[in-house]
């Protein structure tokens, strides 16, 4: 492919998408500040003039973001100028861009647009956009910067066809599986906002959601009749309205784990690994096979009751915030062991020599933890209610009993290639790490850890974090010798 | 506390202190840092009527040990020590950590002086890795000589395996 050096525009279309996103952000406070001046300037001509400002300003917006907006593919960088007011210049070669993700949101993928994300392991706001190219223009995109980067780097497979390499399915979950995990991904936190909703805005309901008198005249006779049934009839309302909120709450989960995770595939192309899902925003992100620096089990209490586990990769150059690695997000262990295999990584199983942390920490840790409440029981005696001074203490036990099963499910292991680690209170999460992978050791002792003769052991790990929080001081240097040992024999430049 | 207890991190033998200069640096700093304490402390001395050095004489106390004592204990605690293809820095008087940073995983390396370690003739290395946890290791108080000569000792490490 031969460079092109003239400066490119994004797509004209997307000045839509991004004028109405413009607008979207504009609506809630817009509507909040004509909620709160709905006194002083009623009247509809207020509101219309309202929308029409967010709509002018959005899209005019959107219009100068695009039109100030170029970017030029050089021979060896991909170069960015934006900015409105102040210009700014960013040029990215492409032995530094780790990867290139492809996200189309629902607008987006209607008008064949794409956003193009270069990772560069910069993260958050230092990672060049562009938003949108057509979707066809981010494929190319995509295969051109890793066709320039994969130039110095040996070749790992021989690829049939360049455009759309074939690959192999690793893990993918059919509507029935994603039902099941929807069922598991309960929403509280929907269920809180309909209880909030239905006491913040019981005025736009006719008639007081609160008031029994008007529901009874609402329902006429028969609830009148209910009432007179007494407290088995109110009991059974209540069961009602907390029947109403649990299938909301399963609603909620299975409609947002539907929307994130439709068509979930992962394959294993000659790039790496390859992931698609999305019902409205669609995103598909490709991870090198060798920068997974470590992969992570994640688990719930209950899920896990039934054998539920979720795989992440950690890697260099992840994205930020929710949009993670995720590779199996609900899946049978015996349905996790191979995609982690194939990325390089042995799960724990049978074999693997677990050590346990030190006790004392834990017990220094719920000791610690005590001190809150006993200093509120102490502040309540001297209050004007000195009986409820025995309440906080209440929180003792619970924290007593938390560290004893921190405790119970912590432990560590290293073998010849790996640093395994699990923790957790309610349900364990247990991290793969490849020895040679890490990227620092620190030994950490707080003045109760030097009194307990313990220390915590933090390794750096590209892309996220990794310690081990309490293990005996001899050992955690033992740990250390050896992982330095192991990380001395391979220089950065041979493993990222 | 006891300095060389059976439970400390680091085998004191084989740290490299910092330069003695550092412990000036330190007092400057825990210097600057008492001032507006001791300020407000004779601010308050000279406004109320409450008996002659009530306020001001604790104030001073304690600037004292911050300025004279705590900089000797923060100086001790620190240390480095430069092997054949590790760093280890040794830090924290009462948050002890000991971090070992091996050459080969080094990024980059930065070399600082800010202008109160002009003043002593000291600098800063900080080396940066790719981890989250510990992406820059800083240590301070070296001789400017000997921060540039550990800094080409990393990246020769680092060019030649590389090459």
């Amino acid at each position: 492919m031969s460079a092109d050096v003239s400066p490119h525009r994004t797509a004209p279309l997307g000045v839509l998408v991004g004028a109405v996103r413009n607008i979207r952000q504009a609506v809630l406070p817009a509507a909040a500040g004509a909620y709160g001046l709905r006194d002083e300037f009623g009247g509809i001509g207020f509101i219309a003039g309202f929308a029409i400002l967010a709509l002018a300003i959005g899209g005019i917006g959107a219009f100068l973001k695009w039109w100030r907006t170029t970017y030029i593919v050089g021979a060896d960088a991909i170069s960015v100028e934006s900015g409105v007011v102040s210009r700014s210049a960013r040029s990215v070669p492409y032995e530094r861009i780790q990867d290139v993700s492809l996200e189309q949101p629902l607008l987006a993928r209607l008008l064949g647009l794409a956003q193009v994300k270069f990772e560069t392991g910069a993260g958050g706001a230092d990672e060049i956009a562009l938003a949108y190219l057509p979707l066809a223009e981010g494929e190319r995109l995509r295969e051109l910067v890793r066709d320039r980067r994969d130039d110095s780097a040996p070749a790992p497979a021989i690829d049939g066809d360049p455009a759309e390499p074939a690959g192999q399915v690793l893990f993918a979950m059919p509507p029935r599986r994603l039902a099941l995990f929807g069922l598991f991904e309960f929403s509280l936190a929907a269920v809180a906002v309909v209880v909030g909703a239905t006491q913040q805005f019981d005025f736009l309901l006719p008639f007081d959601l609160w008031d029994r008198e008007a529901w009874q005249e609402l329902l006429g006779a028969p609830a009148g009749r209910v009432a007179a049934l007494g407290p088995l009839a109110q009991a059974a309302g209540a069961l009602a309205a907390l029947a109403v909120l649990a299938v909301i709450g399963v609603a909620t989960g299975i409609g947002r784990t539907i929307a994130r995770d439709w068509g979930f595939v992962l394959e294993r192309t000659a790039k790496g690994f390859r992931r698609r899902r999305g019902l409205f925003t669609k995103s598909d992100v490709v991870m090198p096979a060798h920068r997974v620096q470590a992969v992570e089990l994640t688990t719930r209490w209950l899920r896990r009751r039934f054998g539920w586990h979720a795989l992440k990769f950690i890697s260099l150059g992840q994205d930020s915030g929710s949009a993670s690695h995720v590779v199996a997000p609900f899946a049978q262990l015996g349905e996790v062991a191979p995609i982690a295999a194939v990325a390089g990584f042995a799960l724990p199983g049978d074999e693997t020599s677990w050590q346990r942390p030190a006790r004392r920490a834990f017990i220094d840790g719920a000791v610690l933890g005590a001190v809150i409440p006993l200093a509120a029981a102490i502040g309540l005696l001297f209050s004007p209610v000195p009986l409820a001074a025995p309440l906080p203490l209440l929180a003792v036990p619970l924290i007593a009993l938390r560290q004893a099963y921190l405790w119970r499910r912590a432990r560590h292991a290293l073998d010849e290639r790996y640093l395994y680690t699990r923790r957790g209170w309610l349900a364990p999460r247990t991290q793969v790490a490849d020895r040679v992978k890490l990227q620092s050791v620190e030994i950490a002792q707080s003045p109760l850890a030097r009194r307990g003769g313990y220390a915590a052991l933090h390794l750096g790990l590209a892309g996220g974090t990794l310690s081990l929080a309490a293990v005996p001081l001899d050992e955690a240097r033992r740990i250390r010798a050896g992982l330095l040992a192991s990380m001395a024999e391979v220089d950065f430049a041979k493993i990222s | 506390m006891d300095d060389a207890g059976p439970h400390e991190i680091a085998e004191a033998d084989t740290l490299t202190p910092l330069h003695p200069n550092h412990v000036k640096l330190l007092r400057v700093q825990a210097a600057i840092a008492a001032l507006p304490l001791t300020i407000g402390a004779l601010a308050l001395e000279l406004t109320t009527e409450l008996p002659t050095g009530v306020v001001i004489a604790p104030v001073l106390l304690l600037a004292a040990w911050l300025v004279i004592r705590v900089p000797l204990r923060r100086h001790a605690a620190r240390g480095y020590s430069l092997g054949a293809d590790r760093l280890r820095v040794v830090r924290g008087l009462w948050f002890r950590s000991d971090t070992a940073v091996p050459f080969g995983r080094v990024q980059h390396i930065d070399l600082a002086q800010s202008a109160l370690e002009r003043m002593f003739d000291l600098a800063t290395i900080t080396v940066h890795t790719a981890g989250t946890h510990n992406a820059s290791v800083s240590l301070p108080g070296l001789a400017p000589a000997d921060a540039a000569a550990m800094r080409e000792t990393i990246a020769r490490h680092i060019r030649r395996e590389t090459a």
